[in-house]
């Protein structure tokens, strides 16, 4: 020790106990180790043994603990008292809130189940959510996918099986080229992070397409500042270069795609055998053949003449849509903002890394034809998308044209490319159709969310109304595989289709920044009837935050924190697998609850038994499950499948498939909070067509049977949509509806402006306007967190060089925003490294005043804003009498980035406009200063 | 002990890449939860829920946009905290000695013990690396979380800091850049790793990687030749797919 | 900077304090007695009040006799040091004059130079700091140091000095405001040189890493309009030194000596106002303000 340096402890305690669970901070699912000192949460770290996060953890997670500690959090079930949105409410007991529940609900269940519409947002446990429901028996159930994911979704699994966002990623290990298209920092951030800073060090170059220079474009090598809305003209701007330069992969879109299926020329639907399967010319015998039959060589360029009708390929076809000049580079750059030059650039990048920098893995495999290879063959270009893409009215489409991309260059599922995670891939064939029509006191037939095959599968009734109650699955979108969460509120209040009775939430802040246009849904909430009455007469509302929600319920069930809580991430909904690895995840009470809370799933739980729900009684009639940690480990949704497949069976050696096992979940707290199953070696890669990997799926409980498939570049599903728009069958779209139908249930990927651009003058409201999420906020989904608000307490509005010249804006200016819709007030900021014709802010920075236990002088609340008051659920009236509804037509997504807006300067008002009322608040404001250390 | 040791034994330091650095703040706030629960005062928060909320932080995330002459202009997400300098000139201002440098490693500390809160510390940092905790009245910074990576109750591979642990994309490194074979220093070679501000002298031990060259690629000469097209018209496309079916393995020909 | 009101009211008061005791301990012919006793109080209540409010910024006033440990290396404990000793030493000289009218003539001369090395560490305090530009330059000890030395002729009644040094201190802050205004510029760092990122192209500041202002922003960067710190550049120009030497002119009267004082502590108390509000700490750069 050297003179006069004091003498340190460099070997401090770190912590009494580590607690291995769950974040919860996000949707990432990250593990996490939680240092306990003196019973307390000392530190959060993350766990380096977990398949997601491998030890690194964002700026949300190691900030859990001022989660835990949040002043905003509810202490006891509570019952309004003043009009609704005032805040005004009284705390009650469980017993009390319960049988307030039990009463409403179980009159419903036994008189008109429908009448219940139960939505949970940002929920984590959708399997036993929808379970519930199910067994409730009202049609009107989902989560927050149709304002959040759900045209990536769909897209994904109608054309390969899979999606991006967190059910797929790139093979970090050997890709050389990454484009990413609209990726917002927010799911599956982590992994996504360390694979952009893996593939870096491995000197791969990555593109980014995106109006806004941030995050991961930040990094990119190539930054592509694309119009909003136009990604779909641009990806098939490069599809055209692509094909027109035969830079496509005709050995694996002949032997793994529909590139090679007939397509029945009078019909439009796809040629198949007597047991139902795709034809196929092969190009040995030049006979039709099914797909898979062994041996055979599926001949792209066939044709199959057959009682005088010439029947043509998918590739045919493709080749006819695609090399059309209206796709040329030239012709897209004007409107998609990019450079002809540019998109043959990337074109050309994309084609080079994929064919010239194409190399073999030294792995055998068999493919589901049975001819086993010696090799895989690596592309090692990978693309990855998100809500950029997803969140426009042609989102689907465009999810679409994406996938076709990288099927076109032969980069799905091999090495170097887009990698699946368990359980996908999943065919369309394996997943559920929708069902709704339940009858009072019975459960539904099957789930409420499914895939519709065709016109059969649309929830409509005989008269064409819809069965649901956010009309889901009918003509207006009839792919809407996650329900309509943003339409709940809007058609419960026209009572159109029908009058609902109560409307039971979790987690979602519908009455702020989960709604567009939420000025009008507060009305929508607070709205009476002539008798004096809510409009919708009972709102029941579970959260664990003080948020902006709560003062607009009639009941409040206060859930509990992410630590004091048990939860499954499970394989039946969405996993944490990795693509080498099935893998699921539990979080489990790492503290015990200092206040009169409880977990939503277990009051569910309860809920059920007492309503009488029959799967959630024994025989007996007694409570089948004291918990949601007793359903965990004891419900089995198949034999042997339950909702956690790590260490089933009597000895806990199992996974996927086995007995119960009552000592589970101290096994899962044992390993970290997970479990993993690996893939093994020879099923890594080409999964949809490997026989290994199919085996080893079945053999974990993925599926009960092999089913290889192939992916679907034409997707017939749509074309049946679009046929009965031309008038074929027996389920016909109102005639309103058909020429629209017709255009965009394309079973090719077809490019079409964003409908908003349609229906306002695109000269007024010349400027794209976004939101994205900070990569260390995730809006309302948790507290307004000490340490993160410092970070992002407030939400300029940024505005490209061209505008902000333009207008002669300078530092701490005001902008005036207008949409055809509505108009805000807001702060502006500079960010040259902007599309120069859109501006973007952060999302849900604002906040109302008196929620979220802040002081009403917050800067949320004053110069925080929310570009909510710009959107609305339905587009402008169009004078065709009708009102359409601003989401994909075909996915019912909502199309938050349709937005087109002017903005002109402003004198600066006191603070943001429109600023709202304060609430009053249902929790103490929180403490004005905080010297947080635990055993101190 | 004001004086600046004539040599330390190591050089402890960060290697930060702006090429990778993404600009998450995970850094910021893993560093917070260590530094709030371990050595000296918590890092406070003076109105957490109110308006202008401030705490102490100890490294914090800038973004700041380069406009080159031509083509777009490019964002870099810059993480900062203290650079832990050879020559600190926070070190020698101090009036109690609380500031020193560790001969050991070249870590730059506060012994809050002895600190008096005048503050001078951190106005002669350029960096702004010091803030004045305002709760505990005692200067914070970076303390490369000295009570880490000598902690012999964490496992090995954690003895590292904080911020580095976290960091999801890998920005961040650790190491003795004194040695010319440690992994920072190989990094810094071979990357033209930089100093901040090196005209004020202070020899900052953290280097920076700079971004690599972006928007390269409108040279296309190189890539043209891979877009010659095999057809214009989609018969001719066609015609080009029969031929090269065959050309496939298993084919005709 | 931020202008915290106890340092300025400290270099303030000090300066003029232990300028005052300069002269008195220089005097070949100092005043003893009662006289004395008026003369030193007031210096040691400029000059102790001075040090005494210049804690008050510290987080911990308590440990501030730590400040007297580091004298080898610290511009700021050699100032603690050299007040302590100047104090002492003046202490005993104006006890002898006081109370046993003995002129130690040595001890008178020792005190007078720990006076002036005093003032002149509190000017290297901010001298020597790379980060301020405006501060470092030997200008700033000159100015420092003319400023007490013309306070100290002011206060104890030396006309003719005093006005002599009033102009020659009036000089140094017209040539240190001149030289400061481009002081940043000509310093050589810019945002460019902070990120290293300014060879390749012209570097922005575009969000900050925190919305709300933290303890950096609220110590180092303080916005002062340029119109605004002209105006108060006058107003300290014309109290400091104008309205005094005017004074000083005019035939002596008390009530003109006194405004004499008062309007050159003024001027003196803005100018340090401005001496602090303009300054630019090269930590803004980072957030891209000045």
């Amino acid at each position: 020790m050297a003179d006069g340096q004091p003498q340190l402890d460099l070997s401090p305690k770190v912590s009494d106990e580590v607690r291995k669970t769950t974040c919860y901070m996000c949707a990432c699912r990250c593990g996490i180790n939680v240092h306990m000192k003196d019973g307390k949460v000392a530190y959060i770290e993350g766990n380096r043994d977990h398949p997601v996060n491998k030890g690194v953890l964002c700026a949300k997670g190691s900030a859990g603990i001022m989660q835990v500690n949040a002043p905003s959090r509810l202490k006891k079930p509570l019952k309004r008292v003043g009009p609704r949105g005032s805040g005004e409410y009284e705390e009650i007991s469980w017993e009390e809130a319960m049988s307030t529940a039990v009463g409403w609900l179980t009159e419903l269940h036994e008189t008109a189940p429908h009448k219940l519409a139960f939505f949970t947002g940002r929920d984590q446990s959708q399997s036993f959510t929808s379970f519930w429901a199910q067994h409730f028996g009202t049609p009107n159930y989902a989560a927050h996918g149709g304002f959040c994911s759900v045209n990536m979704a769909a897209a994904g699994i109608y054309t390969m099986g899979g999606a991006f966002w967190e059910f797929g990623q790139p093979d970090w290990d050997h890709t050389k080229l990454f484009m990413i298209f609209g990726v917002a920092e927010d799911h599956d951030s982590n992994p996504i992070k360390a694979g952009i800073g893996k593939i870096k060090a491995n000197g791969a170059k990555v593109i980014g397409v995106n109006p806004v220079r941030s995050g991961y474009n930040a990094v990119a090598d190539e930054w592509v500042g694309i119009t909003p809305g136009t990604d779909g003209l641009f990806i098939l701007a490069l599809i055209h270069e692509l094909m027109k330069a035969g830079k496509i992969d005709l050995h694996y879109l002949a032997q793994y795609t529909n590139a090679a299926v007939l397509v029945d020329a009078e019909t439009g639907l796809l040629l198949r055998d007597v047991d139902g399967k795709q034809l196929v010319i092969d190009r040995t015998t030049g006979k039709p053949t099914p797909f898979d039959q062994k041996g055979a060589r599926p001949d792209l360029s066939a044709t199959y003449r057959q009682a005088g009708v010439t029947h043509h390929t998918v590739m045919h076809l493709m080749a006819e849509k695609y090399l059309d000049p209206q796709y040329a580079p030239e012709n897209v750059a004007e409107k998609t903002g990019i450079s002809a030059q540019k998109i043959k650039t990337i074109a050309a990048e994309l084609a080079r890394v994929a064919f010239d920098e194409a190399f073999e893995l030294d792995q055998e495999w068999t493919d589901f034809r049975g001819e086993t290879h010696k090799t895989m063959t690596g592309r090692p270009v990978s693309f990855h998308a998100m809500r950029g893409i997803s969140a426009h009215s042609n989102g689907f489409q465009t999810c679409r044209a994406l996938h076709v991309l990288q099927i076109l260059l032969g980069t799905v599922e091999v090495p170097g490319g887009f990698r699946f995670k368990p359980p996908y891939p999943k065919p369309v064939e394996a997943h559920p159709t929708p069902h709704g029509y339940g009858r009072p006191g019975k459960p539904l037939a099957g789930p409420h969310l499914g895939f519709p095959r065709g016109p059969e599968d649309l929830q409509i009734n005989e008269d064409g109304s819809a069965c649901r109650i956010d009309k889901a699955f009918t003509w207006e979108n009839p792919m809407s595989v996650h329900g309509l969460m943003h339409m709940v509120i809007s058609n419960a209040h026209a009572q159109d289709p029908y009058p609902i009775d109560t409307l039971f939430m979790y987690m979602a802040n519908m009455s702020w920044n989960s709604s567009m246009n939420t000025s009008g849904v507060i009305k929508m909430l607070t709205d009476r009837n002539d008798d004096g009455g809510y409009r919708i007469p009972r709102i029941i509302y579970s959260d664990a935050y003080s948020s902006e929600m709560v003062a607009y319920a009639d009941l409040i069930l206060p859930d509990t924190t992410y630590l004091e809580r048990h939860d499954c991430i499970s394989l039946l909904d969405r996993p944490i697998c990795e693509a080498d690895g099935a893998a699921d995840a539990i979080r489990w009470p790492v503290i015990e609850p200092d206040r009169d809370v409880r977990g939503f799933q277990s009051v569910l739980i309860e809920l059920g038994a007492r309503i009488g729900l029959p799967h959630f009684l024994n025989e007996d009639g007694t409570p089948k499950w004291k918990d949601y940690a007793d359903y965990i480990v004891n419900h089995e949704r198949r034999p042997g499948v339950g909702p956690l497949a790590g260490f089933r069976g009597e000895d806990g050696d199992q996974f996927g498939r086995g007995t119960v096992n009552p000592e589970q979940l101290d096994k899962y707290i044992e390993n970290g909070g997970f479990a993993i199953e690996h893939v093994p070696d020879a099923a890594r890669y080409m999964k949809p067509w490997n026989q290994d990997y199919q085996d080893w799926a079945v053999k974990i409980g993925l599926f009960d049977a092999p089913q290889p498939y192939l992916f679907q570049l034409y997707v017939e599903p749509m074309r049946k949509f679009q046929r009965a728009a031309e008038g074929h069958g027996d389920i016909q779209p109102p005639d309103h509806m058909r020429d629209r139908l017709k255009e965009v249930m394309d079973p090719l990927p077809i490019w079409y402006a964003p409908l908003e651009d349609s229906s306002v003058d695109p000269d007024e409201f010349d400027v794209h306007a976004l939101t994205q999420r900070p990569m260390a906020m995730y809006h309302s989904w948790g507290t307004q967190n000490a340490w993160l608000r410092q970070l992002h307490g407030e939400n300029p509005l940024y505005l490209p060089t061209k505008l902000w010249q333009k207008h002669s804006f300078s530092e701490g200016d005001w902008a005036r925003v207008t949409s055809v819709h509505g108009e805000i007030t807001v702060p502006v900021a500079h960010q040259a490294a902007l599309n120069e014709n859109t501006v973007w802010t952060w999302n849900a920075i604002g906040k109302r005043k008196g929620t979220w236990a802040l002081s009403e002088d917050a800067p949320e609340s004053n110069t925080g804003f929310l570009l909510n008051h710009l959107i609305h659920e339905l587009l402008p009236p169009k004078g065709d009498g009708l009102r359409w509804a601003n989401s994909d037509p075909i996915t019912g997504q909502a199309a938050w980035f349709d937005l087109r807006v002017k903005i002109e300067k402003a004198d600066p008002p006191t603070e943001s406009q429109p600023a709202f009322d304060p609430i009053k608040s249902p929790v103490p404001q929180g403490p004005d200063h905080l010297e947080w250390k635990v055993g101190r | 002990m004001t004086n600046l040791p004539t040599k330390t034994d190591r050089t402890l330091g960060l290697v930060i890449d702006l090429d990778t650095c993404v600009g998450c703040h995970a850094c910021v706030i893993s560093c917070k939860g260590w530094n709030t629960e371990n050595y000296g005062a918590p890092l406070s928060d003076q109105r957490p829920y109110g308006t202008e909320p401030m705490g102490t932080f100890l490294n914090r995330v800038h973004s700041y946009e380069v406009q080159p002459e031509q083509g777009h202009a490019q964002t870099v997400h810059f993480p900062k905290s203290c650079l832990h300098c050879e020559n600190a000139p926070c070190v020698t201002v101090c009036p109690t000695g609380a500031s020193y440098k560790r001969v050991e490693d070249g870590i730059v500390l506060v012994n809050e013990d002895h600190c008096i809160g005048c503050g001078l510390c951190a106005w002669a940092c350029p960096y702004g690396a010091r803030e004045l905790d305002q709760a505990e009245g005692v200067m914070k910074k970076c303390t490369l979380c000295v009570d880490r990576i000598y902690n012999e109750n964490l496992p090995e591979e954690d003895q590292i800091p904080s911020c580095v642990r976290t960091c999801p994309a890998g920005a961040r490194h650790f190491g003795d850049l004194s040695d010319p074979n440690s992994d920072v220093s190989q990094l810094v070679e071979t990357r033209g790793g930089f100093d901040l501000m090196p005209e004020m002298g202070t020899l900052p031990v953290n280097k920076y990687l700079p971004p690599r060259l972006k928007d390269s690629w409108d040279d296309q000469s190189l890539l043209a030749p891979l877009l010659e097209p095999v057809a214009e018209e989609p018969q001719g496309f066609l015609g080009w797919l029969d031929k090269a079916l065959d050309k496939l393995p298993g084919g005709t020909t | 900077m931020h202008p915290a009101p106890s340092v300025i009211v400290f270099s303030t008061l000090s300066g003029l304090g232990f300028g005052l005791l300069f002269w008195l301990g220089i005097d070949t012919n100092p005043p003893t007695g009662l006289p004395a006793f008026i003369f030193f109080a007031v210096a040691y209540a400029l000059s102790v009040g001075g040090l005494i409010s210049s804690t008050f910024h510290l987080g911990h006033p308590e440990r501030a006799w730590r400040a007297f440990t580091q004298w080898r290396s610290s511009w700021l404990s050699r100032e603690g040091v050299s007040a302590v000793f100047a104090l002492l030493t003046m202490g005993i000289y104006a006890i002898d004059l006081i109370f046993l009218q003995i002129h130690a003539t040595a001890l008178g001369l020792i005190g007078a130079a720990l006076a002036l090395f005093t003032v002149f560490t509190t000017s290297m305090i901010y001298a020597q700091l790379d980060t301020v530009p405006r501060w470092k330059t030997p200008f700033t000890p000159a100015l420092y140091l003319s400023l007490s030395l013309a306070g100290g002729a002011l206060l104890s009644g030396r006309v003719n000095m005093a006005i002599l040094l009033l102009v020659i201190a009036a000089i140094f802050q017209f040539i240190w405001w001149q030289r400061g205004d481009a002081a940043l510029s000509d310093s050589g760092t810019d945002l460019g040189t902070a990120t290293g990122l300014g060879e390749r192209g012209t570097v922005r500041s575009m969000a900050h890493p925190h919305t709300a202002p933290n303890y950096l922003v609220k110590e180092f960067i303080f916005v002062i309009g340029r119109k605004h710190a002209q105006k108060l550049r006058r107003i300290a120009f014309g109290l400091t030194f104008v309205l005094p030497i005017i004074c000083l002119l005019l035939p002596f009267s008390h009530v003109l000596a006194i405004i004499a004082v008062l309007s050159h502590v003024a001027g003196v108390a803005t100018s340090r106002w401005l001496f602090f509000a303009e300054a630019e700490h090269v930590v803004g750069l980072y957030y891209g303000m000045r």
